[in-house]
C-alpha cells in the first residue's frame, strides 16, 4: 500500500530546491493564463499542493500565482475549485491583502471556496461576519434554488457554532430555530428529482407525485425524516437531513439550562405541554380539543403549539422528529447500511430527548413512557448495547423526577456490559465515557457502582493501552474504605485477569478437544472443573465475596505461559501506575487499622505474583514507594505491625528475592522503631528486631550468594548497618555488639575480595560506612540525634523557630542601627 | 463535529524513526483553534500552521502506536489484499478508538475513531459528545471510497498525486466535518456525484 514511489515523491517535494521552485511556479502561471486548462494544468496544480503539504514550514508563493489561483476559486470547473482550495489552504493570504471578511459574501461562494473562507477565519469578528452573512442570505432566499446551494451553509454554521457560539443574536437565533422548525417538520412527503411511478412508457399522465417510503418500503404515512426514503429528494428534504445531522449541537449550545428557567416557567410549560397532549389526534385538524383521544407519539399540527415561541417551538418539533425516529427504527430495514443507520438514529433521538427533557423537565413525563418502551425492547439484546447506553443516561438525569425504578439499567451497565462486552473497544470507550462524564451523579444515586470494579476492570484487562487513560481518571472513585483491600488484590492480579479473559474467548470459539493438535495447558486447567473455582472468582462481577483466594500461588502456575502473551504483557505495563494511583486514593480515606492491613497485604504479595520478570521488580519499587510513605505519614505502624515486619527482616532469602522491598522495610525499622513514633515500643522490641537483623547481616557478609542470585546490592547492606546503629543508639546495650560486627568487617575486607561483594569500590564504601557508624556511636548522647534527628531539625523553622529566630533578629536590629 | 481526517502510514518505515509516522493525506476542517484562545492569537500564521500540522502529526503518531499494539495483542495475521478486494480489505481491518485528553494535542477532549487497513491508517478526530456509531459509520464508508478511488491497495502514489478526489469526497460525505444521517438513497445520491467527479 505504502511503497517506495510514495516515500520518494514525498522526499522529492520536501527537497526542492528554490530555483527548481520558481521555474515551476512560473510555468504554472503561464500555464494559468491560458483561456482552456488541460491536463498538464490540473496536473501542475496537484503537484504544487504536494509540494506545499508534504512540509509543515510555509512556503510563500509568489504574488502573481496566488491572485490567479484565488480567480480559480469560483471556475466553473469544480476540479479547479478543489485545487485551488486546497493549495491556498496550505499557504497564507496575501501579506497586506488579508482578506476582508466584511466584503466578501459566503453565501455566493461554492462549497469549496465557503470552506476555505471558512479555515482562514481569524478572529472572533471574522466568524461573527461569516456568520451574519450566511443568516442574511437565509432570510432572504427563496425557497427554490440550486440543489445543494444552501445545504453547505448549516455545516458551515455549525463550525461557527462550535467555535465562537457568540456570533449569534437572538434574532438569529430566532430565524433559524423558524427554518429549523420548517426543514425539520415541514419538508416535502413526496419524492423529489422527478421520480414518477411508471415504467419506460411514461407519459406526463403518470407523473403524480409519489409519496416518500419507509425502509422497509412501505409508504410513510407521516412526516419526512432521514429514515425516509424516495428516489430522488427535493432541495427541503436535503435541509431535513442536514437540519437532523446538527440539531443535537444546536440544542447543546443554545438550549442549555442556564437559560434562566424558573419555577414559574416551569409551570407554565408544563401546563402548555399536558395541554397539548391532549390535543393530539391522528389527522391534521385544527382543533385544540380532543378529549379522550389517543395521545399520537408522531403527529401534532395543533393550534396550540403554533402559539408558542421559536425556541420552544423547535423543542416540540424536534420531540416529536426523535419519536418519530424512535418508531421507525422498529422497521426491518431491507439494507444493511440502513439498519446501522436506524441504531445511529437511535441514540441521536434518545440523546436529543435527553437534552430537550434537561431543558424542559415537564417534557420527562412525555418522553419516558417511549424511553422506557424502548428499554424494554433492546434490554435482552446484546448488540444494541451501545444504543442503552444513551438510554442509561436519560435514566440517570431524568429517573428520580420520574420515579422509575433503574435498577435493570445498572445491572445492564456495570453487569452484563463490562462482562459479556468488554473486547468492544466502541463500547469499553463510550462505558468508561459515561462513567467519566457521570461520575459524581452515580457516586451519588448509583450504590452498585463501587462494587463492580472487578467487572470494570475487565475492560482494562482486555485493552490497556486503549482504556488506561479513563482509568487513570476513574481509579480514585472506585478506592473506598470498604473495598479498598480487595481492590488491591484484583489490581496486582490484573494481568491473571487478562489472560483469563483470553482462555474464555479461546474456550468459546475453540472445540473440547483439538485433534491432534497442540492445546494450551492453561486452557485445560480452564476447562478442568477442579480448578473452576479459582477461574470464577476472577472472573465475578461483583465485590464483596472476598478479598482474595487462598491458592494464588496455583492460579500463578496454571497460568505461567500466560506470561508472554502480548496482551498480558501490555497489561502488566499499566498496573505499576494504577497501583501509586490507588496509593495516592488509599491514603485519604483510609484510617491506621486499613493502613496495617495494606502494607501486610504489600508484604504477602510481594512474593505472590505471576512470574512475569519486569512486571516483579516493578511491582516491588511501587510497594517500597508506598512503604514508606505509608510509615512516614503515620510512624505508629511500624511498632504495630513489627511483628510482621520484623518477620520480613528476619529472613535472609528475602535480601536476594525482594532486594528492594527488604531495603525500604530495613530502613523504616530502623527509623521508627522508637519510643518517640509510638509508646508501645520496649528495650525487648528494640533488642529483638536487633537480633533478627544482625543474624541476617553476619550471614549475607559471611557466605557466597545462593546460586543464580547476584550478591547484594552494597545499598542493601549499608542500609542494614544503618537500622541497625540508629537502634543501638536507642538501646545502647546493643552498642559492643556493632562494634563487634565492624571489627570483623573491617578484617575481612583486609584480605581483598570477599565472595558476597563482588566490586572492590563497593566493598570500600561498605567498610568506609562501617567505620563512620562506628564513630559516631562512640558518643551515643549525639549518635542518636544525627541517625534520627528529631522532627523539628529537619523541618526547619527559620523565624518561626524560637532558637533560629533570635540569631536572625539581632542580625536584623544591627543591620538597621548601624546605618552606615 | 469531525476536526479532521487523515491518513497515514502504521507499518515500519526505514526513512523514519520507529514510531513514526508519514501523513499522506490530512484535513483539518474549519478555522484553527486558536480563534478562540488570546494565547495562539499572537501566533503569526506560518507559527498557527506550523502548530496544527504539528498537532495532526501527533494524532498520528499515536493511532500509529494504538495501531501497533492492537496487531500485537490479537496477535492476528495481517492479510495481504490486492486491488479489487476492498470490501475484505475492509472487513479484515482493524478498528479502535482512543481518547485524546484536552490540550493533548487539541484544546479540548477529542475522541480519534481509527482504522488501521494493513500499512496504512485512517483516523477520524471527532468532538468527545459525538455520535460515535455515526462517526463509525462515516469513517468506513470514507476508507472504501478511498481505497477504491486512489486504488491504494495497489502500489501507485494516487493518494499523494490526486488529493483533490478525497477533497471532493469529503466535501459530499463530510462537508466542513459534519457527520450526516444519509440513509442509502441520500448516500447514493452523494456517491453518484462522487463517482462523476472521478470519473473526469
Amino acid at each position: 500500500m505504502y511503497s517506495h514511489g510514495s516515500e520518494s515523491l514525498i522526499k522529492q517535494a520536501r527537497e526542492i530546491q528554490e530555483p527548481e521552485l520558481q521555474k515551476f511556479y512560473n510555468r504554472l502561471v503561464k500555464l494559468l493564463q491560458g483561456k482552456e486548462f488541460s491536463h498538464e494544468t490540473v496536473d501542475s496544480l496537484q503537484r504544487l499542493h504536494l509540494i506545499l503539504s508534504a512540509t509543515k514550514y510555509t512556503r510563500t508563493l509568489p504574488s502573481e500565482l496566488q491572485k490567479r489561483l484565488s480567480s480559480l476559486l469560483s471556475s466553473p470547473s469544480e476540479q479547479l475549485q478543489v485545487l485551488s482550495s486546497a493549495v491556498l489552504r496550505e499557504t497564507l493570504p496575501l501579506s497586506g491583502q488579508e482578506r476582508n471578511y466584511n466584503q466578501d459574501n459566503i453565501s455566493q461562494l461554492n462549497s469549496h471556496a465557503a470552506a476555505l473562507l471558512l479555515s482562514q477565519a481569524g478572529s472572533r469578528a471574522d466568524l461573527s461576519s461569516l456568520c451574519a452573512q450566511l443568516l442574511r442570505s437565509l432570510e432572504s432566499r427563496p425557497s427554490e434554488g440550486p440543489s445543494h446551494s444552501l445545504t453547505h451553509m448549516l455545516p458551515i454554521l455549525n463550525t461557527i457554532l462550535t467555535h465562537s457560539p457568540e456570533c449569534l443574536t437572538e434574532d438569529h437565533m430566532t430565524l433559524l430555530s423558524k427554518k429549523l422548525v420548517d426543514w425539520l417538520r415541514y419538508a416535502s412527503i413526496t419524492q423529489g428529482g422527478g421520480a414518477s411511478s411508471g415504467g419506460f412508457f411514461t407519459g406526463p399522465r403518470s407523473r403524480q407525485p409519489v409519496p416518500i417510503a419507509e425502509l422497509d418500503g412501505t409508504v410513510s404515512g407521516d412526516f419526512f425524516t432521514v429514515l425516509c426514503v424516495g428516489q430522488g429528494f427535493t432541495e427541503d428534504q436535503w435541509m431535513n437531513v442536514f437540519s437532523f445531522s446538527m440539531l443535537r449541537h444546536w440544542l447543546l449550545t443554545y438550549h442549555s439550562v442556564s437559560n434562566g428557567n424558573t419555577a414559574a416557567d416551569t409551570a407554565n410549560r408544563l401546563q402548555l405541554s399536558l395541554s397539548l397532549s391532549h390535543s393530539h389526534s391522528f389527522s391534521n385538524d385544527d382543533r385544540s380539543e380532543v378529549d379522550g383521544s389517543v395521545v399520537s407519539m408522531v403527529s401534532a399540527t395543533s393550534s396550540t403549539s403554533r402559539l408558542l415561541p421559536p425556541k420552544e417551538r423547535l423543542r416540540e418539533k424536534a420531540f416529536q422528529y426523535c419519536q418519530r425516529l424512535i418508531e421507525q427504527s422498529d422497521r426491518k430495514a431491507h439494507k444493511r447500511t440502513d439498519t446501522e443507520l436506524q441504531r445511529a438514529c437511535l441514540v441521536e433521538a434518545v440523546c436529543i430527548l435527553d437534552c430537550l427533557c434537561i431543558e424542559d423537565t415537564s417534557l420527562v413525563f412525555r418522553a419516558f413512557p417511549c424511553i422506557k418502551a424502548l428499554f424494554g425492547r433492546l434490554s435482552s439484546d446484546l448488540s444494541f448495547a451501545r444504543v442503552l447506553l444513551p438510554l442509561a443516561q436519560f435514566y440517570l438525569n431524568h429517573g428520580e423526577i420520574a420515579a422509575v425504578d433503574c435498577e435493570c439499567v445498572w445491572n445492564l451497565v456495570f453487569g452484563r456490559f463490562p462482562a459479556d462486552l468488554f473486547n468492544d473497544p466502541f463500547l469499553a470507550h463510550e462505558l468508561l465515557r459515561f462513567l467519566r462524564v457521570n461520575l459524581e451523579s452515580l457516586q451519588l444515586r448509583v450504590p452498585q457502582y463501587t462494587r463492580s470494579f472487578p467487572n470494570l476492570l475487565k475492560l482494562l484487562a482486555w485493552d490497556s493501552p486503549a482504556v488506561v487513560d479513563d482509568f487513570v481518571d476513574l481509579l480514585p472513585s472506585l478506592v473506598t474504605a470498604g473495598t479498598a483491600v480487595e481492590l488491591l488484590h484484583t489490581l496486582l492480579d490484573l494481568p491473571c485477569l487478562s489472560a483469563t479473559l483470553i482462555l474464555q474467548l479461546r474456550s468459546a470459539s475453540l472445540p473440547i478437544c483439538e485433534p491432534g493438535g497442540r492445546s494450551l495447558l492453561s486452557l485445560d486447567a480452564f476447562r478442568n472443573p477442579s480448578y473452576r473455582g479459582l477461574f470464577l472468582f476472577l472472573l465475578r462481577g461483583e465485590a464483596g465475596s472476598g478479598d482474595t483466594i487462598d491458592r494464588l500461588s496455583t492460579l500463578h502456575e496454571l497460568l505461567a505461559e500466560a506470561a508472554d502473551w502480548p496482551r498480558v504483557i501490555q497489561c502488566t505495563q499499566t498496573v505499576p501506575v494504577l497501583l501509586h494511583i490507588f496509593f495516592n486514593k488509599v491514603i485519604t480515606v483510609a484510617d491506621e487499622k486499613l493502613l496495617a492491613h495494606l502494607i501486610l497485604v504489600q508484604l504477602e504479595r510481594s512474593s505472590l505474583l505471576l512470574n512475569i520478570p519486569n512486571y516483579i521488580k516493578e511491582i516491588h519499587r511501587v510497594f517500597s514507594c508506598h512503604l514508606l510513605r505509608l510509615c512516614k505519614l503515620h510512624p505508629s505502624l511500624v511498632v504495630d505491625q513489627s511483628h510482621e515486619l520484623l518477620e520480613f527482616a528476619g529472613t535472609t532469602a528475602n535480601v536476594y528475592s525482594k532486594e528492594e522491598i527488604y531495603t525500604h522495610v530495613v530502613w523504616v525499622l530502623g527509623e521508627y522503631l522508637s519510643v518517640s513514633c509510638d509508646s508501645r515500643c520496649s528495650v525487648r522490641l528494640i533488642t529483638s528486631c536487633f537480633e533478627a537483623m544482625e543474624a541476617v547481616l553476619f550471614e549475607i557478609t559471611s557466605s557466597a550468594p545462593p546460586p543464580g542470585t547476584s550478591s547484594p546490592a552494597p545499598r542493601v547492606i549499608t542500609t542494614l548497618m544503618s537500622a541497625l546503629a540508629k537502634l543501638a543508639s536507642r538501646s545502647h546495650d546493643l552498642i559492643p555488639r556493632v562494634s563487634m560486627f565492624l571489627s570483623k568487617l573491617r578484617k575481612v575486607s583486609r584480605g581483598g575480595s570477599v565472595v558476597w561483594c563482588s566490586d572492590e569500590e563497593d566493598l570500600v564504601a561498605i567498610v568506609t560506612r562501617g567505620e563512620e557508624l562506628w564513630s559516631l556511636l562512640k558518643a551515643p548522647g549525639v549518635a542518636q540525634s544525627v541517625l534520627t534527628p528529631p522532627p523539628h531539625v529537619t523541618t526547619p523553622q527559620w523565624h518561626r523557630d524560637t532558637n533560629v529566630a533570635m540569631p536572625l533578629r539581632l542580625r536584623a536590629l544591627t543591620s538597621l542601627t548601624h546605618s552606615q | 463535529m469531525v476536526r479532521c481526517f487523515l491518513i497515514h502510514t502504521v507499518c515500519p518505515l526505514s526513512a523514519v524513526a520507529p514510531g513514526e509516522s508519514r501523513v499522506l493525506y490530512s484535513r483539518v476542517f474549519g478555522p484553527d483553534e486558536g480563534v478562540q484562545s488570546a494565547q495562539q492569537r499572537e501566533l503569526s500564521p506560518e507559527e498557527r500552521r506550523l502548530l496544527q500540522k504539528e498537532k495532526v502529526a501527533v494524532v498520528a503518531r499515536q493511532v500509529h502506536s494504538a495501531v501497533s499494539l492492537s496487531r500485537e495483542a490479537s496477535g492476528r495475521l495481517l492479510v495481504e489484499t490486492v486491488p479489487g478486494e476492498e470490501a475484505l480489505a475492509l472487513q479484515e481491518a482493524d478498528s479502535g478508538v482512543m481518547r485524546l485528553r484536552a490540550g493533548d494535542p487539541f484544546s479540548e477532549e477529542m475522541s480519534v475513531l481509527w482504522l488501521g487497513v494493513q500499512s496504512l491508517g485512517f483516523a477520524l478526530v471527532c468532538e468527545s459528545h459525538e455520535n460515535l456509531l455515526l462517526a463509525e459509520g462515516t469513517l468506513r464508508n470514507l476508507t472504501r471510497h478511498c481505497l477504491e478511488h486512489l486504488h491504494m491497495l495497489g502500489q501507485g502514489s494516487e493518494v499523494l498525486l490526486k488529493s483533490n478526489r478525497i477533497d471532493v469526497l469529503l466535501s459530499r460525505l463530510l462537508p466542513c466535518g459534519q457527520l450526516l444521517f444519509l440513509n442509502h438513497r441520500f448516500a447514493q445520491s452523494l456517491e453518484k456525484e462522487v463517482a462523476a467527479y472521478m470519473a473526469k
